[in-house]
């Protein structure tokens, strides 16, 4: 029996463990926000929050989160207002939108970390996700641009 | 009450694909097995909209509904994948009904053509075609709004003015909102087209303004939108195929038992192959459902599966290459010749010649193919992110054996298309598994492993060109053989040779001024399935051509961009139809000839913002291609870096586009961005080969696209403003790409003496 916190609710799963959090969250729990791109780490779109760390869905088993809290697209801000989803709006980043919740995820990693990244920390950290539509250019600004509303407050 | 404008109307079953429709007389036709129609006589050709299959549709009770609160919802029936498609659609049938945006709402047309008109979302299309349509209906629903609220006060219409979701009665001031005629509007008869009258450009709100939010940007920022990979139903259970590796291939065995023995897993199906050509249908295999998607993930991991690969099991591309080169070096299906391009060749004293190697590749669509089947009592039901709706009911239908009025294809959100989606193959298979499970619910998922190995192709192309230099080193005759595996393979009995369609994407409408022009089509026989990918043949013609004008500027010694303008010559309007292009992407040649001036005015502009002719450092160089695709003009200067290690960087590239009126520039400028990205990625990454008949890519690592460390350091897109609003419209979402290679080869010459004659780039600047 695993025991997890999930956008801080408690969850018990008492099937395979060894399921990784990306379909625990999205064919059990029903959290369809984080998204199936590669299930192999290589492309970003299932971007979660593992106890505040950025962490790969499709690489992290509902074994590897026991006991851990674990935090969704759906789960970053009440009413969808975080400061990074405030500006990919104004910036109307997405095109398709379906990497968009892992790009946000990694994001708001980044500000947490680096709340004045430089195009640098940026690519840095966000060349890990995948964006078929290329919609990088307006992540990049978008990133910067929310980082400049927060000016470095801790996310 | 909602939606009172909304009438139903009986659904009934006129559908065909319309991707071969419209071609109009050319090189080639395909005689067998097309699904779609060529009109007979020229008298009969209809283009653009009304020359795609069921047409266009303008009325608004089909579109608008308003309901009892005043909220505006607009059915969008094209397709969203990311071009914007369902803000741009709502947008222009809110500002001819004087709707107040944040009062507008959109919803998803289901596949069903006879009502919506055609709903096929490629071809750079939806606005192109819709926008007019588009704006009737919100001006015809705006009028009966108008003579609903005269009606109410019984006063003349003429003394009534809608605006900004009210009616005025303007001697009195008196007002209503929308909400509360909309019921009475709902039941007066629609204007006739010649009585719609529509806004003039000077009072829109939101067409051309470029400041409306994306009406997803909400749900797609906060995990809430829904697309094919996202639906779940009640008791659904979840399907992978394991799907013969070669194209072709079939089961010759398979034991299933350790499958069976994965926790979860329910059962085990096979899928009979569709025989070569298999067009949208599935390629067969192995099924395994699920209670989950990983345990049906891990349930085919255990299959132990024999195949029988069938006509195709030696498609290597290291000799199909050397196939298609050699049928490039010899004479080939002539598809344009003025003059004697043969005879000056022959005499010429000084002649250039170069060969061009453009991959396959892979759409990979960030969304995998997906796709959710449910049958009950005898009726499908189906969601699925599917550019084609209409396709994928009558293909589920067909291959069902179910009515096609008794078949509903929802349709999600598209993460991603560039044309793989066009193809419904994924969802029959959904349909044949739910049949196969009594019609339960089956969600089929396709793994990254599966898109990338089972794509419809991109084709792979050699381009040879040959031109006679005259003493000032211009092209006294130019020859260009393109060889190529056509689409048309997907449809017909082994077709050797590009459709009409494919010449058409810049190789025989070539805009230049030579004297004397030989285009070849030599054979080509596909070994695997190709399909469209964003801009299509524009991708390797527009490499080829745009990179041998700048080598042969190169061999006079002139500056790319002066010799390019001198290339194209004076301003004038081509007609298609009179260089072999009978096909013209489906429209009027009348109303859209081929305008050079136009095509030079982007090469101006974005030469000019590129700041062309400015010195640079070592190791940088600025390059320009210009190519006109789906009815648009687009131009692209890219300054690119080489390092001393042969590692290249983008700092900058500068997009002109002209298509003519704009609806929504901030989409347009999107697809710019996004189309230099993806060229980006084409250009220096992404190749799919084939050994043994197998695809050697796996996923995101063997088969690589551009990520923000690859991506241009800045992108900036200048759009030529639009002519008047009743101008022909552009495409934005294709024109984009087909530049951006040649731009970046042209550029690395320039950086570094290397000539880039074969994609992607890779590792050949490495030292």
């Amino acid at each position: 029996m695993a025991i997890l916190r999930v956008n801080g609710e408690e969850r018990q799963y008492d099937g395979d463990s060894s399921m990784p959090l990306l379909w625990y969250l999205r064919d059990e729990l029903g959290l369809i926000g984080t998204k199936f791109g590669c299930g192999q780490a290589l492309c970003g779109a299932c971007t979660i929050h593992v106890d505040g760390t950025a962490m790969r869905g499709c690489q992290t088993t509902i074994a590897d989160a026991d006991g851990l809290s674990v935090t969704t697209i759906e789960g970053l801000a009440a009413d969808g207002d975080h400061p990074l989803q405030i500006a990919w709006r104004e910036l109307n980043v997405p095109q398709c939108g379906y990497c968009q919740s892992g790009q946000i995820m990694q994001a708001a990693s980044l500000l947490k970390d680096t709340p004045q990244p430089t195009d640098e920390d940026i690519d840095s950290a966000m060349s890990g996700n995948i964006c078929r539509c290329g919609t990088y250019p307006r992540i990049r600004a978008a990133i910067k641009q929310a980082a400049a509303a927060t000016q470095g407050a801790k996310l | 009450m909602t939606n009172p404008l909304n009438l139903s109307s009986t659904i009934t079953n006129i559908s065909r694909r319309g991707v071969l429709t419209g071609l109009g007389a050319g090189a080639f036709v395909l005689a067998v097995g097309v699904p779609g129609s060529i009109p007979a006589k020229a008298q009969d050709a209809k283009y653009g909209g009304d020359g795609m299959p069921n047409g266009l549709r303008d009325d608004p009770k089909i579109f608008v509904a308003i309901a009892d609160d005043g909220t505006v919802t607009v059915t969008c029936s094209r397709q969203e994948m990311g071009q914007g498609v369902r803000t741009s659609i709502a947008l222009i049938v809110a500002d001819e009904l004087e709707a107040d945006w944040a009062r507008v709402k959109v919803a998803q047309a289901q596949g069903d053509e006879a009502r919506f008109g055609n709903q096929d979302t490629d071809g750079s299309r939806s606005i192109r075609h819709f926008f007019m349509p588009m704006r009737r209906c919100g001006a015809a629903a705006r009028a009966m709004l108008e003579e609903a609220a005269a009606q109410q006060w019984g006063v003349p219409v003429t003394e009534v003015e809608a605006s900004n979701h009210e009616i005025e009665h303007k001697p009195s001031g008196r007002r209503i909102g929308y909400g509360a005629v909309a019921k009475a509007a709902a039941e007066l008869p629609v204007p006739e087209r010649d009585a719609i009258e529509l806004k003039d450009a000077s009072r829109f709100r939101y067409i051309g303004k470029g400041e409306i939010g994306l009406i997803d940007g909400f749900d797609m920022t906060t995990g809430r939108a829904q697309y094919g990979i996202d639906t779940r139903l009640p008791d659904m259970v979840y399907a992978v195929v394991a799907r013969p590796p070669v194209y072709g291939g079939k089961i010759a065995s398979y034991d299933d038992a350790e499958a069976l023995k994965v926790p979860g897993v329910l059962k085990v199906v096979t899928i009979e192959p569709t025989p070569i050509p298999s067009e949208f249908q599935p390629l067969g295999g192995v099924a395994v459902i699920a209670r989950n998607t990983w345990a049906a993930i891990q349930g085919r991991s255990k299959l132990e599966i024999t195949w029988d690969d069938g006509p195709n099991k030696a498609y290597s591309s290291d000799t199909y290459r050397e196939t298609l080169e050699a049928a490039a070096r010899k004479p080939g299906a002539v598809v344009r010749n003025s003059g004697d391009a043969d005879g000056v060749l022959a005499k010429a004293e000084k002649r250039l010649e170069a060969e061009y190697y453009i991959p396959h590749l892979a759409q990979a669509s960030m969304e995998p193919p997906a796709a959710t089947v449910r049958i009950v009592d005898g009726k499908c039901e189906a969601w699925a992110c599917v550019q084609a709706p209409q396709a994928t009911r009558d293909r589920l239908a067909g291959r069902l054996g179910i009515p096609v009025e008794d078949v509903t294809v929802n349709v999600t959100l598209l993460g991603g298309g560039f044309g793989r989606k066009s193809k419904p193959d994924f969802v029959v298979e959904a349909g044949l598994l739910s049949k196969a499970m009594d019609g339960a619910p089956v969600k089929v998922t396709w793994t990254r492993e599966d898109d990338v190995q089972h794509a419809y192709f991109h084709t792979v192309s050699v381009e040879r060109l040959e031109a006679a230099l005259d003493a000032g080193g211009k092209p006294a005759a130019w020859l260009h053989r393109s060889v190529a595996p056509t689409i048309g393979s997907l449809f017909g009995p082994d077709p050797k040779h590009e459709l009409p369609f494919e010449l058409g994407m810049g190789l025989v409408n070539l805009p230049f001024s030579i004297p004397n022009i030989r285009i070849e089509n030599p054979e080509a026989v596909a070994m695997t399935r190709i399909g469209w990918y964003r801009s299509v043949s524009n991708i390797p013609h527009a490499f080829a051509i745009q990179s041998f004008v700048a080598e042969l500027a190169h061999a006079a010694g002139r500056d790319h961009k002066d010799y390019l303008l001198e290339l194209i010559g004076p301003d004038r309007k081509i007609d298609p139809t009179a260089i072999g292009d009978g096909w013209n992407y489906g429209e009027d040649p009348k109303l859209y000839p081929i305008d050079t001036g136009r095509l030079k005015g982007v090469i101006e502009l974005a030469t000019q913002e590129a700041g062309w002719g400015r010195s640079l450092p070592k190791g940088r160089g600025l390059g320009l291609a210009a190519h006109y695709s789906f009815v648009t003009y687009v131009a692209v200067a890219a300054e690119v870096e080489v390092d001393e290690h042969g590692l290249l960087t983008i700092p900058r590239m500068d997009i002109a586009i002209d298509c003519g009126p704009q609806v929504n520039p901030d989409r347009i400028r999107s697809q710019m961005e996004g189309a230099a990205i993806m060229g980006v990625g084409n250009t220096l990454l992404g190749e799919i080969t084939f050994k043994d008949g197998r695809v050697e890519q796996n996923n995101f690592d063997g088969y690589e696209v551009a990520r923000i460390d690859a991506s241009p350091k800045e992108i900036h897109v200048h759009l030529v403003p639009g002519p008047d609003y009743a101008q022909p419209l552009g495409g934005v979402g294709e024109p984009g790409v087909p530049p951006i290679a040649p731009a970046i080869a042209n550029a690395i010459f320039a950086a570094t003496g290397k000539r880039i004659r074969q994609l992607p780039v890779k590792e050949q600047l490495s030292v």
